[in-house]
């Protein structure tokens, strides 16, 4: 393990705000770091929270939530169900000893280009110190077994 | 085994610059599904398209990853091209190399990596991709326009001579609404019944407009193209059909002293009335809060005058429910109340009055047949003060905003003044003057320099009574301040322009949004400023925020247009990515329990039960249904279902899964 820690982030975004915000952060050419690997989703209310759990399974070492802000959703309440849920989710997460440090949930509308940049940047960095997410591969095995 | 094709688009310099394509390509050439992998200079070009189509006959494609820019902008683009082919275009995915890779990225070996794994995934996700069909919803070309004030008459007549029913429901017994009650408009000074009430006889005779009138929307069910609608027929107590409006119930009608709505309690009506001489239909009403029959039991003087026994006292509501295809809504406005203003009185001075009480005084059809009187002893004011600003602008009196209106209305009430009583005075006490319009800054001046109303900058900080006169403290902030202390005879406060009554309910009923004031929320305050955030139903005049006539006709055609847009078409076409209950065959019927979770939690009101029975109609099981007319692919109910029994079309479980597990 000489090479150095490189992160895997797995982006859930909805349609309408973030992936939006992300294709303005490319129209305006503002640079970030290439860890990130972005899945659209129409609506964070879609997001099933079984997803990330399958994401860390699959060696993702960090996860970004993100959508529009309260009140912006383009489906009225989506955001809001993605947020009640994740706070459910969250305690249950922390419960079973997963890293709840390890999922950023965030707002970022579709105007807000830098924004996207600086939230891929700011979880990149905290998640390459707090470095690779063995655990939970470990603690997926242990269940299985 | 899946025939995909990658085809990868070096989008000029946009991304071959930072992204290796050509490596790209030769490194998706490998993923297993994978038949075909080509680079191109253009892929949205034409022969970029053509060399796409070529390919997929060739190789004998099923899906297709194009890689190239956002989906947001080529998605339609590349999905046509696809479809020309003979492949389903819901095939055909996306990856976003140039906005999420090569413009956010510098030129390395991890951005070409980046750049392979982004198609990677959508390679996955095409592999569970199924062919997917256009929703197709028919379109009930009936159109109910909801409120019949000057808005709600306009996108009436205008869907009307488009050529489509209409049904223009009203809650008050008459159509015509505020701008019926105006004496005179601003900047032309021309009588305001006079322009109008041509408009309301059109409307009323118009051979494709039923009127509602004295009726309300109770209940509104379905989706755009598809609305049921119940609406609440109030009993006028009378057959309408019988009457010929001649008035002689009226005339002869003992109780003569209720205060006058129309005449905003200046004047006085009958138990039964009609609310002015011009009403749209001429047909009385019976107010059975006030009627003596409806109190003592006894009466019925009308009944008994009655040439064509029209009366009918046992009448009751009358519910109906109608087939509409689109909605408007355009129920207008109130006006705050002059009680609101501690300031000046709570309202208890009966010569300080609000904008449309000064309305009616100068009205040739008001109370005073248009001479100015007082209220309180009928004598002629010989100095008024007019207070623009009266609640708008002031959070403390919860209304932030500008009304808009009122600086324009304040300088006519001040000219009509003038124009009646010319050796009067005139003062209008202001915040800012705000006389954007065509012809509106000029009919400020002329009321200035031509009519000698006298501005002062300033507010109002009491009124109060003294010898019978009003006396008006206020600051005069162009003279630094200066106390200024005026003996009227008569104020005019312009109250705010305030959201209808009820309006906040009517919105939850159609299920359209509304603002903090609640006022109803338009789909996008600059490029849908007509429409509502639920298909179908449309905004005009001043239900959405405070408007003055030009704007609120203005607003009522474009909706028309809106909706005559919507009637053009027999079917509604729509996208498929909606959500689906699994069904499967008996004795399970389906993973779907009945638990009905995601009812609660769908924001459209699409999720609707559905029985499943035995041959003999005994009820088997109830399960969830959603509608695909109204469902717009959110996916919340996909995450809420405990059984896993929802699916959301283009964005499926197996999908996502799919897509994670090539990470």
């Amino acid at each position: 393990m000489t090479e150095k820690f490189e992160p895997k982030i797995t982006a859930f975004v909805c349609n309408w705000c973030t992936y939006a915000g992300a294709d303005l952060t490319g129209t305006s050419r503002i640079k970030y770091q290439s860890n990130v690997r972005v899945l659209r989703v129409p609506c964070t209310g879609r997001i099933d929270f079984m997803l990330l759990m399958k994401a860390f399974q699959k060696g993702t070492d960090g996860v970004i939530v993100s959508g529009c802000h309260p009140n912006d959703c383009h489906y009225t309440s989506g955001n809001y169900h993605a947020r009640r849920r994740w706070m459910v989710y969250k305690d249950l997460m922390d419960f079973m000893g997963v890293d709840t440090n390890r999922v950023t949930f965030s707002w970022v509308s579709a105007a807000e280009g830098a924004r996207w940049a600086q939230l891929v940047n700011e979880v990149t960095d905290n998640i390459r110190n707090l470095g690779p997410y063995a655990e939970y591969k470990e603690l997926a095995v242990a269940g299985i077994e | 085994m899946s025939r995909i094709g990658v085809f990868t688009c070096h989008c000029g310099e946009n991304i071959g610059a930072t992204v290796d394509c050509a490596k790209v390509s030769e490194m998706c050439q490998h993923i297993p599904g994978v038949v075909h992998s080509v680079d191109y200079k253009y892929m949205c070009s034409d022969p970029g398209q053509r060399m796409m189509q070529e390919a997929i006959k060739e190789h004998s494609l099923d899906g297709v990853v194009v890689a190239a820019c956002s989906p947001r902008m080529h998605e339609p683009t590349f999905r046509r091209a696809v479809s020309n082919a003979g492949v389903n275009p819901y095939m055909c995915e996306m990856a976003n190399l140039r906005e999420h890779c090569s413009w956010v990225h510098e030129k390395s070996e991890a951005t070409t990596q980046k750049a392979a794994d982004l198609i990677r995934v959508l390679v996955e996700k095409v592999k569970h991709n199924t062919p997917l069909f256009p929703i197709k919803v028919p379109v009930t070309k009936t159109a109910m326009v909801v409120g019949g004030g000057v808005a709600g008459i306009q996108v009436a007549l205008d869907i009307a001579n488009g050529g489509h029913k209409v049904i223009l429901v009203e809650k008050s017994p008459s159509i015509g609404g505020h701008m019926s009650q105006l004496s005179e408009t601003f900047p032309t000074l021309d009588c305001s019944q006079c322009i109008l009430t041509p408009r309301m006889v059109e409307a009323a005779q118009h051979p494709n407009i039923t009127l509602m009138t004295y009726s309300e929307v109770e209940k509104v069910d379905g989706f755009i193209g598809n609305f049921k609608v119940t609406v609440r027929k109030k009993a006028r107590k009378l057959d309408e059909k019988l009457c010929t409006g001649c008035g002689l119930c009226i005339q002869k009608c003992p109780n003569k002293k209720i205060s006058d709505e129309f005449n905003e309690g200046l004047g006085t009506r009958t138990a039964i009335y009609v609310p002015f001489p011009q009403a749209v239909p001429n047909k009385p009403v019976i107010d059975t809060l006030n009627c003596t029959f409806y109190k003592t039991g006894k009466c019925k003087v009308c009944e008994k005058v009655c040439p064509t026994n029209a009366i009918r006292f046992e009448q009751e509501d009358e519910l109906v429910t109608l087939d509409i295809g689109a909605i408007v809504l355009a129920t207008g406005f109130k006006l705050m109340k002059t009680e609101a203003f501690p300031e000046y009185g709570y309202g208890k001075h009966k010569d300080i009055i609000d904008g449309m009480q000064f309305e009616r005084l100068a009205s040739a059809s008001g109370p005073t047949a248009g001479v100015m009187k007082r209220p309180s002893d009928g004598k002629e004011p010989e100095t008024v003060v007019f207070i623009a600003c009266s609640g708008s602008r002031d959070r403390s009196k919860g209304v932030p905003y500008c009304s808009k209106v009122c600086c324009m209305y304040t300088a006519k009430h001040a000219m009509l003044y003038k124009h009646k009583v010319h050796s009067g005075k005139a003062y209008v006490f202001y915040m800012d003057i705000r006389a954007s319009g065509k012809d509106y800054d000029e009919f400020v001046r002329r009321a200035i320099e031509e009519d000698d109303v006298k501005y002062i900058r300033g507010r109002v900080s009491k009124i109060y009574e003294e010898d019978g006169k009003l006396i008006v403290k206020g600051a005069d902030t162009l003279m630094g301040g200066e106390q200024v202390e005026i003996k009227a005879d008569m104020v005019v406060l312009a109250t705010a322009v305030q959201s209808n009554d009820r309006s906040e309910e009517l919105a939850q009923t159609l299920h359209v949004s509304y603002d903090t004031y609640g006022f109803f929320a338009e789909a996008h305050p600059k490029l849908r400023p007509v429409e509502t955030n639920t298909g179908g139903i449309f905004l005009a005049g001043a239900c959405q925020a405070p408007r003055d006539i030009p704007e609120s006709v203005a607003q009522a055609s474009a909706a028309a247009a809106k909706v005559l847009g919507l009637f053009s078409q027999d079917q509604l076409t729509r996208e498929p990515i909606v959500a689906v209950v699994n069904r499967q065959a008996g004795p399970t019927f389906s993973y779907c329990v009945g638990c009905f979770l995601c009812q609660t939690a769908c924001p459209y009101q699409a999720i609707e039960q559905e029985h499943i029975t035995a041959r003999n109609g005994d009820v088997i099981k109830t399960i969830a249904r959603i509608n695909p007319g109204l469902c717009q692919g959110c996916g919340t109910c996909v995450a809420t279902c405990r059984t896993k029994a929802i699916d959301l079309q283009g964005f499926s479980n197996e999908q996502l899964y799919a897509e994670i597990m090539t990470l």
